[in-house]
This record gives structure tokens, sequence and C-alpha cells, in this order.
């Protein structure tokens, strides 16, 4: 126990070691473009929900939130759980998933919240072919994150660029953090509009609120401001005396 | 009949003696500004958070197992359940804003100098009551940040010489940080000290009503008895219970309405913030709902970087400054502790900084700004220069103590006058 506070205190540059310092990009997220989130929800359950969870949403509520009837959902875009209120979760068992990932693949309701979307954005984007990893990919983002390369069949296989650079006088191969991708079935263009769907749809997930919220806030600002120019004015018909 | 049920009532509790002695006809120094509002704010909050709070338990499960998933519960599929534990969370932070503005306010006026040392003294009790109040509720959610910040936490106590080890154990009710401590935790969030908060508060308004109201101008309100022409004296009713000793001069308005409907407005103003953080960035950028809390508490994976929420940053980052733990815990304790003792560090008769030096002004702005930059050091990744920075802030910070002691004996003060300047 004595020891946990030393670490804290005195060794931060090993825990922060595990970062990296990878600028992020920035993304455009509209939680009212129902059709991008119907777009991102279909890519996690095709692509994502075959190892993550997301054990806090349900899937009537995202049908409901998303404008997706029912039946239509069910159909299309549920492969797991038997009725429609279900939660939304993973077929792979976490015994398993954490023998061969080294620990079980994490929660994503709520990823929006604890990474932020540009991570999100950015992570899901430089993948990069690595022959050292076990998986045969790494991440800008991410460095030696224990995850395959999901998406690359839309994506193609991301290559790290080297351009020769002078160093001391001589010719030296340096890593340029740029990528350039062979294959995939879906142009640059369209596979940053994939992802940027599905960072949106786990924005949605974070908090499913969000919009009713905003849309209370305003009722209530507004009438904030009502209030306070009628109690400013009966402050001032008191205080008129004083003085 | 409406008068007579009164009155039968008024002879079995008095309701509206205690009605009028503490509000209706309660003298109030006409020049309070906007620095005097934060205690009206902070009861607000305070009934916010209770409210608030016993809807949360309704639905809170509070284990290791489901108080996570209890919580995303609440914020996805109780009615308005995110708007509650919204509340609840931005009521936190606002908690601490308006009481530190509150105290901040009680040391520009000297609102803690004679007679008024136990006022402030049951006022730091409360603060010292709402901080752990506030440590043990952001444990109940159990996220990364809840676990880990409560391992950093609780490991302070190990620092004690021969019991540390034991009493650590004893306060977790367990080896590790585990769902007894959570357990435990959510018993004291939820009865204990709600309990000793609610009580000090009442304590605190009793000796506040006992002394009376401080002022901007530090001008006592309530003079002896006899000592003022008629003219002079207020033309509002003011309840017995203060003419009967003193004679209350045409400094004062009534609590009710007057200074009520000052903090209305004040109140509006605040709610709009309030609001505004609540339905539109209940994150605060992380300030106020830290991101990694929305990751379940791991044991095995430590955050990148683990702060306290920002409430407790400043002490933080004096308990860093410090390179020997155990002397790191005590000098943290004995920032509070000087604070604590403040009245007595200050020994001057002028309260209002308005007739104090100019030194003083400086001082106590110092204070103010390092006591920030404290808290800009303890929030953020540590970094080489900021443990320097941290060390010199740590000095700064008990310097204005030691100075406070020194200059306030024979200072160079502005003659005060005997009635609130018009």
């Amino acid at each position: 126990m004595r020891n946990w506070l030393a670490l804290l205190l005195f060794v931060p540059s090993i825990v922060l070691a595990a970062g990296s310092n990878h600028p992020l990009d920035d993304v455009d997220i509209d939680l009212t473009d129902k059709a991008s989130l119907q777009r991102g929800a279909q890519t996690f359950m095709n692509y994502c929900l075959g190892c993550h969870q997301m054990q806090y949403q349900r899937y009537q509520q995202t049908f409901t939130d998303l404008g997706i009837p029912d039946d239509l959902g069910m159909e299309y875009l549920q492969f797991t759980g038997e009725k429609v209120s279900d939660y939304i979760t993973t077929p792979m068992p976490a015994v398993d998933s954490a023998g061969w990932f080294g620990a079980p693949p994490p929660d994503l309701t709520l990823v929006a919240r604890v990474r932020g979307t540009e991570w999100l954005y950015t992570y899901l984007r430089t993948f990069y072919a690595d022959d050292s990893k076990t998986f045969g990919v790494n991440n800008l983002v991410f460095p030696n994150v224990g995850m395959p390369h999901v998406l690359e069949s839309l994506q193609g296989t991301p290559r790290k660029v080297y351009r020769e650079k002078m160093v001391d006088g001589e010719m030296q191969k340096t890593e340029v953090f740029d990528i350039e991708v062979t294959g995939g079935s879906l142009t640059p263009e369209e596979y940053d509009t994939t992802i940027r769907n599905l960072v949106n749809f786990l924005e949605y997930t974070g908090e499913p609120t969000r919009l009713k919220s905003e849309a209370i806030g305003r009722g209530v600002l507004i009438f904030l401001v009502i209030f306070f120019v009628f109690a400013y004015l009966l402050k001032k018909e008191y205080w008129r005396d004083v003085k | 009949m409406m008068s007579n049920m009164m009155s039968w009532i008024e002879q079995r509790i008095p309701m509206m003696r205690v009605a009028n002695q503490h509000a209706i006809q309660y003298p109030a120094p006409r020049n309070m500004n906007v620095w005097y509002v934060f205690g009206f704010m902070a009861t607000i909050v305070l009934v916010n958070q209770i409210v608030t709070g016993i809807w949360l338990t309704m639905n809170f499960e509070p284990s290791a197992e489901r108080a996570f998933a209890s919580v995303e519960y609440i914020m996805r599929e109780v009615d308005y359940g995110w708007l509650i534990r919204y509340m609840h969370s931005t009521g936190a932070s606002a908690f601490f804003v308006v009481v530190y503005l509150h105290m901040f306010r009680g040391m520009m006026y000297g609102s803690y100098q004679k007679p008024r040392e136990l006022l402030w003294v049951f006022g730091m009790l409360i603060y010292l009551a709402l901080m752990a109040e506030a440590f043990m509720g952001y444990v109940l959610p159990w996220g990364q940040m809840s676990y880990w910040g409560a391992q950093v936490i609780v490991s302070l106590f190990s620092a004690i010489p021969y019991i540390g080890p034991d009493l650590v154990q004893w306060i977790q009710g367990d080896y590790v940080i585990s769902g007894a401590t959570l357990n435990r935790f959510f018993a004291l969030h939820v009865i204990a000290l709600p309990l000793v908060i609610v009580i000090l508060v009442f304590l605190h308004i009793v000796a506040l009503h006992e002394v009376g109201s401080n002022n901007p101008d530090g001008v006592n309100i309530k003079h002896k008895k006899g000592s003022l022409p008629e003219g002079e004296k207020t033309q509002y009713k003011i309840h017995e219970y203060y003419t009967e000793k003193y004679d209350i001069a045409d400094d004062v308005v009534p609590f009710f309405p007057h200074i009520v409907l000052k903090d209305l407005v004040a109140f509006a103003v605040f709610l709009f913030i309030f609001s505004y953080i609540l339905f539109f960035a209940p994150e605060m950028d992380g300030k106020f709902l830290e991101h990694p809390n929305f990751e379940v508490a791991n044991p095995l994976k430590t955050p990148q970087h683990i702060f306290p929420v920002w409430y407790f940053t400043p002490f933080y980052a004096i308990l860093k400054a410090v390179p020997d733990k155990l002397g790191g815990v005590l000098t943290m304790f004995a920032a509070i502790g000087f604070l604590f003792a403040l009245p007595w560090f200050d020994r001057g008769n002028v309260r209002s900084w308005r007739y104090r030096s100019g030194l003083h002004k400086v001082n106590l702005i110092v204070f103010a700004i390092v006591f920030i930059f404290l808290g800009y050091l303890g929030g953020t990744p540590q970094e080489a220069w900021k443990i320097t920075a941290s060390q010199i802030a740590t000095v700064m910070y008990f310097g204005f103590f030691i100075l406070l002691f020194i200059y306030s004996k024979n200072e160079n003060t502005k003659p005060v006058p005997e009635r609130i300047p018009r």
C-alpha cells in the first residue's frame, strides 16, 4: 500500500510512456444526423460487436433514438440477444477473449467519453502494418495496441512511409508519420466518412440523452432570463426606499 | 379563525417567533454586496444535493459489481435519471465554487475576527466535512478515477507511524480498496456526513445570528444600549431580541424581504450558469466528471494520470511538493489547520481590507493567486518544473499566515467610520 503512493507521486514518467503524442484529427460530430448515426450503428454491429459489447445500452433504445423501426432493426442490426429490449452484448466469452488478446476487449458504450471523439477518429484511421506484432498491425495513437485492424477489408493495408533524409551528414531512412494504403474496398474519403459515422454513433451511445438535455436546457435558460428580470425589478422596488 | 389557529400553534411551537427573530426582523447591514450571496447559494446547493441524492439512492446499487452499471442505468433508463445525476455531480462542484468564494469573502472583510471566531471555525468544520463527503461521493460511481483516487487518498493514512497500515486496512474494510470499501463509503456519504453537515450548518447559522452579520466596511451595526439618539436608530421593525440588548443603527435592513430579494436576483444568475453547465457541458471538459471515470474501476490497470477532482487539487499539489510522504501528509493537513486558525493569526482590530494596509491587500490577493496556482499544479500532469513551482507556492501559502501574524499587530490602518458610509 505504501508503495502505491510512492509510485504515483514519483514515477509518473513510467506511466506516461504508455501514451502517444500523435496529433489528433478533428472530426465533425453531429448527433442530429440520423443517417450518419444509423450507418455508424451498422458498422458497429457488423465489425465491432464480434468482440466488443455495449452492455449498458439496449437495442430498442438505440433503434428508437436513431429512428429505426424495431422490426427492421432486429432483422438487419441485431445479431445477439433474443428480444429487442436486450442489452447490446457480444457473443464472445470474456474468458476466451482474455486469453486471445491478453485482456477482454473493453466495453464501448462509453468509450467516446473516456477517449474523446478526436482520439477515436484518429485511432481508427492510424493502424499500420507491423510484422513484429501478434496481429501484424500497430497503431500511431495507441502504440502496441492488442487489437487487430478489423476494418482492413474496408481501408486496405496501411503502411508507414519512410523517406530519405540527411542526418549527421549521412542519408538515412526516417520514418514519417504518414500512412500509405494499398487495397481495400473503400476510397480514403469513403473510409474517413465510415469512421466519422462510427465515431458519431459512439458519441451517441456515450450519452444518449445529449440532445434531450440541450433541448430542455434551452427552455430552462430562457425561463431563467425572464425570472431574472422579474426578480431584479422586485428587488429594485423594495430597495428604492433604502439609501 | 385563522389567527386563532396560528396562536394555538404559536403557544405550542414558536414558529412565528423564530421566523421573526431570524428572518423577517433580523437586522442585516444595508451595504452587503454581491460577495454576501454565497452563503445563501451554499444552502441552496446543499438542499439540491440532499434532494437529488435521495432520488439517486433509489436506483444506485452500492456494490463493486453493480455500482458502475447502476449509474449507467440511472443515466439511460431511469426517467430523467440523467438530469438528477447531473444535478448532483454539477452540484458537487458548484458547492465548492460557492464555498471558496464565501470563504474568500470572509477573508476580505475580516468576518473571522472577534467576535466571529467560532463562526469561522464552524464554517471550516463544514468545509472539512464537505471534503470528506465529496471524496466518498466520488468513489461511488466506481469508475477508474473513483478507484485510483480512493487508493491514493486512503493510502495517505498509511504514512502515520505505527498504526498507519492497520488504520488503512480498518478504513478499507479489506486488504485493498474493494466492494467493502465502496459499501461503507456509501453509508457515510448518504447518512453520516450529510447529517454532520446539516447540524454544522445549523450551528453556523446560530452562531452567525448571535454575533450578527459582518459587512464590507466591517462596521458594527449594533451599538451600546442608549448610545444612539432616536433619529439614528433604524426605522425598520427589528426583533426585540436584538433591540433589547443593543441600539440598532439605521444602517440595517430587515433580512426579509430586502436581503432575500437580493439573494433571489443572485440566485437567478447562479442558476443560469449552473443550468448551462448542467444541460450543455456536465463534464466541464473533464473537470467536474473526469474522462477516465467513464471506465469501470479496474485494479489491474492504472490510469495514465491520477488527479483528484479540481476542488482538492491545491492540497494535492501541497502533498506532492514535499518529498517525504509523512511530511507531505502533515504539510497538507497543516494547510487546512492554518486556515482553521486564521482568526488567531490575524492580530489586527480592523476587519475590512478597505481600511487595512496595502500590504494586507497584496498579501491576500497573492494568497488567492497562489491557491489557484496550486490547484493548477495539482490538477495537471506532473512535470519537473512543477515540483519546484509547487514547493515555492506551498511556502507562499504558509507565508500568507506568517506575514499576517507579523504585520497585523502594528498595522498601518485607516480610520474605520463609526457608521456605514452613505
